[in-house]
């Protein structure tokens, strides 16, 4: 008698299940079914607010969060409900933000390959007229690569020992007035770039260098407006990879006896290398990128020049330009493929740029 | 190799901060000398001024006077690096050079020191490793990342780094304070061999390794928080724990405060 009022006395159980209701994965797809259905009948067929494809597909998504919310709710409760909704917000934006980009490569690929032939990479514009339909980009991928690549010569050292200096040795108002110089550069208009140059460089240095006294233009006026716009970000990028570096290490090198230069040349820099040679990369596609400067300082011309020290020089930026805005149908055409050129030509120096600083991480030693 | 080590009146500071002031005490060549005490009473500032590491931070300074046989470390014409090389030091969490294998750690001191030669190199290399009792767990894979060795492997392969310029006195700054207790012993094991080549300064927060290590135990304290670090009792390990001359002492080994 006694034992039945024990076991039958009203006690909460002492343990709780670990076990919820979850919603089959079934049920989750025919809501997404269903709302895409729903969807398509109100917007598209219905006509509601006069909808096309982008406004029938937010509100299949918007319908499908709204029953997903309601449905998690009733079966498994607030938690879960409010999990599964940003769950799905979160892979919406996922996608969102990858569409345009998804986009420009589909469009760039698809209007690119209809010049992408020989002619294209070894011909320059000289005597191609409006009626034309040959001509190609080749005075304009050895401008780019020379003016790139000599702003790259001239920054990415000044840039790294800027940072060196910043990190490693600046102590004071001179070190920090220097980084806040170096963070107003990074948000230099490249335009005024161009115009600093064309001032100082073209209009007063250039003439000594001409035979006739008279100023010139030239790639590697290009190349110093390229210069002033990734210093910045080369230096700033590798600030920030350099104070990345653990203090342990300097100590630890310091405590060998080995003095600070050696330390920042053979411990420091090699530690923060992948990230700076990731900073330098974004530097050289932007500066691949910059058609103002390069077009108030280097001119542009349809013919050869692969001099970078004298005389008009095209780049590829320059070269889109132009032929987007030319006044004949064989002109966009040509600007297209240029543009899938200068992105393969960007993606695949970061590629190279990328597999070189990991090799230099050990193991294959 | 192993040299003795004189402070008269050490006091460092961290900007305006005193963090420890007039210590004065003698180091014993090849012998182990334990520094132990609450945290914040200097221990490791004053280690650290022994070899000049202390300096390295941004507004740190040191005065009174450190001499190592008698050649004062402190002097003008004294080069920092060659301080360095003659006190190595290893670092509370093992710090391997994360680019480097374990082979370039080990002969990292010497490389960029200026030694060339393979053999010799090849040679430093394997008697620090066998020295730290690392040789065995890794001849066979010299050229893999020192970072992929287990807490303990790492803290030897520093001990080893350390050890591979050959200096003479070797600081430890709480050297087993990251690590489990069956590497703590290996490092404890090691410091008893080492101790017959190198002086041997350690700083711990274990009294049990310090009873257990060291030759001479030297009791740092503050008052309060903010006051300078003091000396309090340097005498041999065994005195210190078992019969202490000042009732700090004898307060902080019992566990009355600290």
């Amino acid at each position: 008698m006694s034992m039945t009022t024990l076991t039958n006395s009203p006690q909460a159980p002492l343990t709780t299940s670990l076990q919820t209701r979850r919603l089959p994965l079934w049920s989750l797809i025919s809501i997404g079914v269903g709302a895409a259905v729903v969807a398509y009948l109100v917007f598209k067929i219905g006509g509601l607010l006069d909808a096309g494809w982008v406004l029938t597909i937010v509100g299949a998504v918007l319908i499908f969060l709204i029953v997903l919310a309601v449905v998690s709710t009733v079966v498994e409760g607030g938690r879960s409900a409010r999990n599964r909704v940003a769950t799905s917000l979160i892979y919406s934006a996922f996608i969102l933000a990858l569409l345009p980009l998804v986009s420009v490569v589909v469009t760039l690929v698809n209007k690119g390959k209809t010049r992408l032939d020989g002619t294209f990479f070894n011909n320059s514009m000289r005597n191609i007229t409006a009626f034309d339909s040959g001509g190609g980009a080749y005075h304009a991928i050895v401008g780019t690569l020379e003016q790139v690549g000599i702003a790259t010569v001239i920054t990415v050292p000044l840039g790294i020992l800027a940072a060196v200096y910043i990190v490693e040795y600046g102590r004071g108002r001179l070190a920090n007035s220097i980084r806040f110089f170096v963070d107003v550069m990074t948000g230099i208009p490249s335009i005024v770039a161009g115009l600093f140059i064309l001032a100082f460089w073209v209009l007063i240095v250039s003439p000594h260098f001409s035979p006739t006294d008279k100023p010139f233009y030239s790639g590697f006026a290009a190349a110093l407006a390229l210069c002033v716009l990734m210093l910045p970000t080369v230096t700033r990028s590798t600030e920030e990879m350099l104070r990345l570096v653990p203090g342990a290490l300097r100590e630890g090198s310091y405590a060998l006896g080995i003095p600070k230069w050696r330390t920042i040349a053979r411990i420091v820099l090699p530690t923060a290398l992948p990230g700076i040679v990731t900073g330098i990369m974004l530097a050289i596609a932007r500066a691949a990128g910059e058609t103002a400067p390069v077009l108030l300082v280097a001119g542009g011309t349809p013919d050869r020049n692969f001099n970078p020290f004298q005389g008009n020089q095209e780049s590829l930026s320059v070269y889109i330009y132009e032929q987007a805005s030319l006044a004949s149908k064989y002109g966009p055409p040509r600007a297209w493929t240029a543009a899938l050129t200068l992105v393969a030509l960007v993606l695949a120096l970061t590629v190279v740029a990328k597999l070189l600083s990991r090799r230099t991480k050990l193991n294959q030693k | 190799m192993a040299k003795r080590i004189e402070a008269v009146g050490v006091t460092a500071y961290y900007g305006a901060f005193k963090a420890i002031d007039g210590i004065s005490m003698v180091i014993e060549p090849k012998s182990v000398t334990a520094l132990i005490g609450p945290s914040g009473c200097g221990k490791s500032t004053f280690l650290r001024s022994i070899n000049r590491m202390h300096e390295v931070l941004p507004g740190a300074r040191v005065e009174g006077k450190l001499t190592i046989d008698s050649q004062d470390i402190y002097a003008r014409d004294v080069d920092v690096t060659a301080v360095r090389r003659t006190i190595g030091m290893v670092f509370q969490r093992p710090n391997p050079f994360p680019t480097m294998s374990i082979y370039d750690n080990v002969v990292a001191g010497l490389r960029l020191g200026g030694v060339r030669r393979k053999s010799v190199l090849d040679d430093a290399c394997e008697k620090a490793l066998r020295a730290a009792n690392l040789w065995n767990e890794v001849h066979t894979r010299l050229n893999r990342p020192g970072a992929g060795l287990s807490g303990g492997q790492q803290q030897r392969l520093c001990i080893a780094r350390a050890i591979a310029v050959e200096p003479q006195v070797v600081l430890m700054d709480e050297p087993c304070s990251a690590l489990d207790p069956i590497s703590t012993l290996a490092i404890e094991d090691l410091i008893s061999e080492l101790k017959n080549q190198y002086t041997i300064i350690i700083v711990t927060h274990n009294m049990q390794q310090a009873a257990r290590v060291s030759d001479r135990t030297a009791f740092f304290s503050i008052d309060k928080t903010g006051d300078p670090g003091r000396l309090i009792e340097y005498a041999e390990t065994a005195k210190i724990f078992t019969n202490p001359s000042v009732k700090k002492t004898e307060d902080y080994i019992t566990g009355r405060f600290g």
